[in-house]
């Protein structure tokens, strides 16, 4: 019999929490053993890049949107957000390129693709806002061709790539946020689902 | 000007970009690079050996 402690919220969300993942499924202490190749390597590598992007954007927040160009200490944080994104990116099609040769959406992992998926677009989204915060000529270069795009579709009507104002609210306020949930839901569906088997194995299982 | 950019003298950047183009589609020599080096950092991920992957030993 259920106690009017067991019905409430905080019991039964921490019951299906528990549930569906476990401590030593969240933090294990071992993987399969086909994990161990450098193909696995590329999705904390995104991570670790992620970290130093958003901790090289909060420097940069520091002290308003121009200081960056007119102090050494500026250019050498601005050039660590700008390389930290470029291994980011590079670093994330790889993933990409490696989930796609697993098909690693398989055995119900489709959210982990999904999101990861929406992840790389909400992320070159963040870049192009990125792109268009430096507060510098190629900022407004880039901002005075993308204009004519955006109006062509009529977004323009609210997403304003001249308004540097709402650029760079969006650019490291909601974009990355949205960005960090995305990858949070994405490495936890990771850990839920369990890292997923090879192809053969699976054809082996099935027949 | 040159003190204290010694890395990036490395590689003199400071001209305009190189462009390859055949009909309709350009690239520059940056982009089409970095996208070499990561088919060739693919490609060494699925067939570089893995450290400790002899002694390792998975769950099942
Ligand atoms: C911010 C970007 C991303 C981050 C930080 C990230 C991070 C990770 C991490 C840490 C893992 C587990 C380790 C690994 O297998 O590498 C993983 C697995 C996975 N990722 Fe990503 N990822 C990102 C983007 C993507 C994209 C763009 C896709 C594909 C559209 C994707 C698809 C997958 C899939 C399907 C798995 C599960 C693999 C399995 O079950 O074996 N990820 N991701």
């Amino acid at each position: 019999m259920s106690t009017d402690i067991d019905r409430q919220w905080t019991s039964r969300l921490r019951r299906s929490v528990v549930a569906k993942l476990p401590p030593d499924k969240l933090l294990p202490d071992t993987q399969p053993a086909y994990v161990a190749s450098w193909i696995y390597v590329f999705g904390v590598t995104t991570m670790a890049a992620l970290g130093v992007v958003i901790a090289t954007g909060c420097i940069l927040a520091l002290d308003g949107p121009q200081w960056w160009h007119s102090s050494s200490l500026g250019h050498f944080v601005n050039s660590l957000h700008l390389w930290s994104v470029e291994i980011f990116f590079f670093a994330m099609v790889i993933h990409l390129w490696g989930k796609f040769a697993m098909a690693a959406w398989r055995g119900g992992r489709s959210l982990t693709w999904v999101t990861g998926a929406i992840t790389f677009m909400v992320s070159i989204l963040t870049a192009f806002t990125g792109y268009v915060s430096q507060t510098n000529f190629d900022s407004q270069w880039i901002a005075t061709q993308a204009k004519d795009g955006i109006n062509s579709t009529g977004g323009g009507a609210f997403f304003n790539v001249l308004n540097l104002g709402q650029m760079l609210m969006w650019h490291i306020v909601l974009l990355p946020i949205g960005a960090v949930l995305l990858t949070v839901l994405h490495v936890v569906m990771v850990r839920v689902k369990g890292v997923v088997p090879p192809i053969v194995e699976t054809v082996e299982l099935s027949a | 000007m040159a003190q204290g950019w010694g890395l990036g003298a490395l590689i003199n950047l400071n001209h305009y970009g190189h462009y390859l183009q055949w009909h309709v589609f350009s690239i520059s020599v940056a982009n089409l690079l970095v996208i070499i080096v990561m088919i060739a950092t693919f490609v060494a991920a699925l067939v570089a050996p893995f450290p400790g992957r002899r002694n390792r030993k998975g769950p099942q």
